[in-house]
């Protein structure tokens, strides 16, 4: 085990793209975690907010009110700066959550399609099969409109990121339940699982504690694929005007606000927004490809 | 090399032929599109914009907000009864499908549009009956003379009573309930377009009409019309700016400036008869969705007070409109009799006095509720709505907003199922009493049909009532301004601004405002 940690750390250290994706992912959590302190503002505090400082360009003093923002602000005199990092977190939030409701799935529904086989093999797969014919982003948006269409309206604002994690969370297990199902269908196999099973410890125990470990390195190479795909299907989502509310908005919110400002030269109102999004999701894929390519080679 | 010298012929031949075809194709857009092809079934500024290029009602507004005929070619008050109003039809008029225009149909049409599902009956209550005299002659009878008769016309489309009758038609849509009708998604009318397809929300074709009766009278110089709604604000200036349309109706008010600069287009800017304002219910005994349990803080005057003091109008109108509206404190346009600008005076911005007001009513601490706002019926609805939420949380208000586009904005205020929400209003009678009916009266019947507020006030029905059959016009103003000071003094509802618009189109257009926002495409011309 610690031979292959050494690998693993010297493979990180000899690869710039790995060392400088994961310092940028880093920041960025961080400066989620920490936001509230980090942060000049409160965002998502409306009482606070003065509409006389709207379409404040950065680092210029505003016309009426004489306050000077770092990235200027929105249409709605809101601090761009604070909003990014308020936003950060909602989506690094949804992203995490939807990637976690995937990966239990996906591991869940492999595990027992692998070492069940048969019909609820086929059940399983068949179904993976049909959802992945469709693009995840309908998907999504399907699961978003019936859980609308189910929840009183009174409530869609409080459940809105709930929502918004649970249909990202349910287009992207089928990845998982592949890899899983694949190493199970393996693993079964072999002399350990039948000692196991001849020692008559029941097939959950089996799965959980003989098989499951087996898998967790490609799950881990997926879960953090499936990170990227999960934030720019949240931020999508939030630009089509269907996931977080403009009251609390996430990084996608933020570029859909200053889409509509882009032709009348306010261009910070979406450039900031978008260039964060553009760097998490590029180091979490990198991060992703890299990882991939030296864990697991087999996946490539 | 043939089949190339071919192609380089037929190129030609199509690049000669093309100017000899006098065919003017109009792409129009805006954000949202008509609700409904049903004329009667919702009484909405959108759905009358498409219905005026299929439809026509006896007498229209022309660009200019004046007067003019339409399906009728007079009308006058008879001397011996001041209750009944007599109209002289146009002759020789046909509906699309080639049925004759006649008496029977104006009856047919008026009674339809005074049943239970029509949205327009709140402006025929002082109807009592319409009755045919010959085929082009109709009488309408009021209770009680009323002089104001002709206004409330402008928007009441004529049907065919056949074509109605006989696709199942014959009761309007009954649209707050979702239901659907042929009438809905077809139209047969006299106007001077006629229908040749329609996606609801995303493409609606209109052909000139051969057969119009004003042909020779207006330029009618459009021989097509490619209606196309467009939500997002970026998409449709892009669109304009671009050349994929033609007419942009609604160009948001941040990019005035680049369309204008724009060499081939320009922007034609005039004042809007149309007030936003904010609706509250006062009238519930507890709301469903605040926090306050077993009492409703909009029942407080002094809530609705405070309220009314924390919106900063100003600042809304500096930057959420950049300077392209008329803050008021009256939800009354200018355009309107019974305006007078102490009426408009918008109340004092005094956070102070704001909070005390609050902390009398109970509500010191504040209380949260839920906004409901259309997103893509008004100029920048959802970004005033927001801003609005900021400032009633500056008194402790806290308010979620729930935006939505119009088709499912509406439904909540015609169902009384919003406790508080953004509308706006035309006045297409430019008197006070069409904004008293419908939103000020006690919302039963067919009076106060837009009253989501639970406002009821005996004393003001009762005068509303009596506004309909006065004819001492000077007695009838006082009434008005009876009411307007205890509407202002209850504070029913928070008044945000008038709107201004900003019509925006290709250079070689000529083209006029209309301070309805009713384009009317027959009075379009190209230079």
């Amino acid at each position: 085990m610690s031979r292959w940690d050494s690998d693993f750390v010297y493979a990180f250290k000899r690869s710039p793209v790995a060392c400088v994706s994961a310092g940028v992912v880093c920041l960025l959590v961080l400066a989620a975690v920490f936001a509230p302190w980090i942060a000049p503002l409160n965002p998502f505090d409306m009482a606070a907010l003065n509409l006389m400082n709207g379409f404040t360009p950065p680092l210029a003093p505003n016309a009426f009110t004489g306050e000077t923002f770092l990235l200027g602000t929105d249409d709605q005199g809101r601090d761009l700066f604070s909003a990014i990092l308020y936003g950060l977190r909602v989506s690094l939030f949804v992203g995490f959550a939807a990637v976690a409701l995937a990966m239990f799935l996906g591991v869940f529904l492999g595990l027992l399609a692998g070492y069940r086989g048969g019909w609820v093999d086929t059940l399983i797969m068949r179904m993976a099969d049909v959802q992945v014919t469709f693009p995840s982003i309908l998907i999504a948006m399907l699961i978003y409109g019936v859980a609308q269409g189910l929840i009183a309206p009174d409530n869609r604002g409080d459940l809105a990121i709930g929502i918004l994690i649970l249909s990202i969370g349910l287009s992207e297990w089928v990845q998982f339940a592949r890899t899983v199902r694949g190493t199970t269908l393996v693993e079964k196999e072999k002399e350990y699982v039948q000692a196991a099973r001849l020692m008559g410890l029941n097939p959950l125990a089996v799965m959980v504690r003989h098989i499951l470990p087996n898998v967790t390195t490609p799950v881990l190479v997926i879960a953090t694929i499936t990170l990227a795909l999960a934030i720019i299907a949240e931020a999508t989502l939030s630009f089509l005007g269907v996931g977080a509310p403009p009251t609390e908005p996430s990084l996608g919110t933020l570029i859909r606000i200053g889409q509509d400002f882009l032709f009348s030269g306010e261009w910070w109102i979406l450039l900031f927004p978008a260039l964060t999004l553009l760097l998490l999701a590029l180091s979490v894929n990198l991060l992703g490809d890299w990882l991939r390519d030296t864990l697991n080679p087999r996946l490539k | 090399m043939r089949l190339k010298v071919l192609a380089a012929a037929l190129s030609v031949s199509c690049l000669i032929g093309a100017p000899l075809v006098q065919a003017e194709t109009l792409r129009w857009a805006r954000s949202g599109d008509s609700l409904t092809l049903d004329p009667h079934a919702q009484n909405e500024g959108p759905t009358h914009a498409l219905a005026h290029q299929l439809y026509e009602p006896l007498l229209q507004r022309d660009m200019a907000g004046q007067i003019i005929p339409g399906l009728a070619t007079s009308w006058r008050a008879l001397d011996d009864n001041p209750n009944v109003w007599r109209f002289q039809l146009r002759a020789g008029v046909k509906f699309h499908g080639g049925e004759d225009f006649t008496a029977d149909d104006v009856v047919f049409s008026v009674k339809r549009a005074k049943l239970e599902t029509s949205d327009m009956k709140g402006l025929l209550n002082s109807v009592v009956d319409v009755r045919k005299v010959d085929d082009l002659t109709v009488d309408i009878e009021t209770a009680g003379a009323n002089p104001l008769l002709i206004n409330n016309l402008t928007n009441l489309f004529m049907m065919d009573q056949g074509w109605t009758e006989s696709n199942g038609s014959a009761v309007p849509q009954d649209f707050a309930n979702g239901q659907t009708t042929y009438a809905a998604a077809n139209a047969n009318g006299t106007g001077a377009y006629q229908l040749v397809s329609r996606t609801p929300d995303e493409r609606t074709v209109l052909k000139a009409n051969p057969n119009y009766w004003g042909v020779g009278q207006f330029p009618l110089e459009v021989s097509e019309i490619i209606y196309t709604p467009i939500q997002s604000a970026a998409t449709r200036v892009a669109a304009l700016l671009s050349g994929e349309v033609d007419f942009v109706q609604d160009i948001p008010v941040q990019d005035l400036g680049r369309v204008d600069a724009t060499s081939d287009l320009k922007v034609v800017t005039a004042a809007q008869n149309r007030v936003i304002f904010f609706g509250m219910n006062q009238g519930k005994a507890d709301l469903d969705s605040d926090n306050v349990q077993g009492k409703n803080p909009f029942a407080d005057v002094r809530v609705r007070q405070a309220m009314n003091m924390a919106i900063n109008r100003d600042a809304i109108k500096q930057v959420v409109m950049r300077g392209q509206s008329d803050p008021t404190g009256v939800i009354m346009p200018p355009f309107v009799n019974g305006w007078t600008p102490a009426l408009n005076e918008i109340p004092a911005g005094d956070m102070a006095k704001a909070k005390s007001l609050m902390a009398d009513a109970g509500y010191g601490d504040g209380f949260q509720v839920t906004l409901n706002c259309p997103n893509d019926r008004y100029i920048n609805d959802e970004a005033i709505c927001q801003a609005t939420v900021g400032m009633l949380g500056q008194i402790g208000i806290k308010v979620n907003l729930d935006a939505k586009p119009k088709a499912q904005h509406f439904p909540l205020i015609q169902n009384k199922t919003t406790e508080f929400y953004m509308l706006g209003w035309g006045v297409p009678t430019f008197d006070s009493h069409y904004i008293f009916n419908f939103l000020v009266h006690t919302s039963e019947g067919d009076r106060g049909p837009w009253n989501n507020t639970g406002y009821s006030n005996a004393d003001v029905d009762q005068m509303i009532v009596s506004l309909e059959s006065e004819t001492d016009l000077a007695a009838r103003d006082a009434t008005i301004g009876k009411i307007w000071n205890q509407v202002q003094q209850d504070v029913v509802y928070l008044p945000v601004h008038n709107q201004v618009l900003n019509w925006s189109m290709k250079s070689d257009i000529n083209f006029d405002v209309q301070p309805e926002d009713q384009p009317h495409f027959k009075f379009l011309s190209f230079n």
